[in-house]
């Protein structure tokens, strides 16, 4: 990353001399603008995790009083040999992948149906966007509630029967929610590429003698590539957080079957008060986080270089 | 199948922008159906959400459920009875507050990383969205403890901090996309005819990219208004925000579906009502200044 600087927009050539006084006011001249984010996002967001691996050494414990001590590295034993907590790392790469998955094709099949002109384009699309925009909080709510309920909600009250979807299917019930809020965010974003694709290149293809479907597989798919990885990334980094979901419409159960790592974190700190485990097991997920977190920043960059090479 | 060729067709008219032919045909028609018919199965949950609301709560939990009653407020009514306004003004504190701070500190950021840029501009890039992928998760407990130990637990002024972290990168990125977007022969002409750094912002750069700058307060509003985690763990009755309100109005006694729905309608406003104003601007939002 740090090799390629000079590209940048008005970047200055590196001197290969030593810079002169001036030179290094001027450098201090362009990084003031820059240093109260980083200072505030540094502290903020990256000194809590110093304490978070302070505390994960910590056998603590708010309800046993006085028992705090130095265990070292005892609490990741702990974590790592833990069945929930696997159990929970199961749950949110299932819940994860399936509601980015799902989102992602039907925010595509969503975008071709709107990138032609129709009457009431504007209303759909106003229409379609709208579950992203209700808060998340009153989303979960409405779906397990007013949606799910087995004896006066949506579902059964129109197709009849008295399923009660959320025990019998927790994982569904969760994942049908999150693809219901998300669909529109991948939607907008595969519409704005898809409005972008040059038409000399479609119109190129029907010359050649390519049908719709081999069009659409061998040019549009490829030329939307960016812009689905794009939606499935961002979609990524805010679904694998999912907690307000879980919270409300299953509490993580039955059992564990919809527990994810951010709920059984939340249990652990908020429910069991085991501040020691808590922390190795926040420690865990950054680092899993992280080895995650590389290969997403490795597409982020493509699509970096792109931008940079219009 | 045919739909991308019509698509292609729909493209050749907006680029070229001649006479404004719809897709005539059945094939045609059953698009236009399709398209619809998807586009009111996802409003469904909403609509249904607003009727909810207007329900007695008989009528809110019948089986089947009602499709024609007479509405009325008892719902509504109910809400602003059990003072929903504290809340709806700590959410509306939290958020507009937080993004006046976002963006205050990510402009002059952007500045620094992309119009005249710091040595390692990549990095410094890298770093904030690095911050964005960190599980909140992992800070809840560190962040809890040392707000306790400040005596600012249920308070809102930790909540605009905390969202302010939270969308900092988000609005780092988005406004560096819109300030690349300044030609800079602009920049230098400003600095050739002798304009100082506060001239140039406020003639040149100001009004090129506020519109930019409203797209990045609103998908930091729309982030903050709807946050849940932190509040919940961090706020009670003092600082609770609107979702905090919602939680605490479930009941296992008695029926209270028609009042949730109410509630929730309330408490989803604002954002809906800025995302169906500014549909444009949250695409690019959204995809953090990448798509334009």
């Amino acid at each position: 990353m740090t090799t390629t600087i000079t590209t940048g927009a008005g970047a200055t050539p590196r001197p290969t001399v030593r810079p002169s006084r001036p030179g290094r006011g001027q450098r201090w001249a362009r990084r003031a603008p820059l240093l109260p984010a980083l200072v505030f996002a540094i502290v903020v967001t990256q000194l809590p995790f110093l304490f978070t691996l302070y505390l994960s050494t910590q056998s603590w414990n708010v309800l046993r009083p006085g028992s705090r001590e130095f265990i070292g590295l005892a609490n990741y034993g702990r974590v790592l040999t833990d069945e929930r907590l696997r159990a929970a790392l199961v749950n949110t790469v299932v819940l994860t992948a399936s509601s980015v998955i799902l989102s992602v094709l039907l925010g595509l099949g969503l975008a071709i149906l709107l990138d032609r002109k129709f009457p009431g384009r504007g209303i759909v699309r106003t229409l379609l966007i709208t579950p992203f925009l209700v808060m998340p909080m009153a989303a979960a709510l409405l779906w397990k509630h007013a949606i799910y309920n087995p004896s006066y909600g949506l579902i059964n009250g129109i197709l009849g029967g008295s399923t009660d979807w959320v025990s019998q299917y927790p994982m569904v019930s969760v994942v049908a929610a999150l693809v219901w809020q998300w669909t529109p965010f991948m939607m907008l974003i595969i519409l704005a590429g898809l409005q972008g694709q040059s038409l000399e290149t479609l119109e190129a293809a029907r010359v050649d003698g390519a049908g719709p479907w081999q069009t659409f597989t061998r040019v549009t798919l490829p030329y939307l590539r960016p812009y689905l990885e794009l939606g499935a990334l961002l979609g990524s980094i805010y679904l694998v957080q999912t907690f307000d979901a879980v919270f409300t419409i299953t509490q993580g159960g039955p059992g564990r079957a919809t527990t994810n790592l951010p709920y059984e974190i939340y249990l652990t700190t908020f429910r069991k008060f085991e501040y020691g485990e808590a922390a190795a097991a926040g420690v865990v997920v950054v680092i899993g986080t992280i080895i995650v977190a590389t290969f997403a920043l490795r597409v982020i960059s493509s699509l970096f270089r792109m931008e940079d090479a219009r | 199948m045919t739909a991308l060729r019509q698509r292609a067709a729909g493209a050749t008219r907006r680029r070229t922008a001649g006479p404004a032919r719809r897709s005539n045909g059945v094939t045609g028609a059953a698009w236009t159906v399709l398209a619809w018919l998807a586009g009111l199965l996802f409003f469904l949950p909403v609509l249904w959400m607003v009727l909810t609301g207007f329900k007695r709560e008989v009528d809110a939990a019948s089986n089947p459920p009602s499709w024609f009653f007479t509405p009325v407020l008892d719902g509504y009514r109910q809400v602003f009875d059990r003072d929903i306004t504290p809340y709806l003004l700590n959410s509306a504190m939290a958020s507009l507050l937080s993004t006046l701070l976002v963006l205050l500190l990510a402009t002059p950021a952007a500045y620094a990383l992309s119009i005249r840029p710091v040595a390692k501009w990549r990095d410094v890039l890298f770093f904030f969205i690095s911050t964005k992928m960190l599980p909140v998760v992992a800070a809840l407990l560190p962040i809890y403890l040392l707000v306790k130990e400040l005596g600012m637990l249920d308070n809102i002024w930790t909540m605009v901090v905390l969202y302010t972290a939270m969308n900092l990168p988000l609005a780092v990125w988005m406004m560096r996309s819109f300030l690349l977007e300044v030609p800079p022969a602009l920049i230098e002409a400003a600095a050739m005819d002798g304009a100082n750094l506060f001239v140039t912002i406020r003639r040149i750069l100001l009004p090129i990219v506020a519109p930019g700058l409203a797209a990045t307060a609103l998908i930091c509003f729309i982030f903050s208004w709807n946050e849940f985690f932190f509040a919940v763990n961090l706020t009670a009755t003092r600082a609770g925000t609107s979702p905090i309100f919602l939680v605490g109005f479930i009941t296992s006694e008695g029926l209270f579906l028609a009042r949730l729905c109410a509630a929730a309608t309330i408490v989803s406003l604002p954002v809906v009502l800025a995302g169906w104003i500014a549909q444009k601007q949250l695409v690019r939002g959204l995809s953090m200044g990448a798509v334009k």
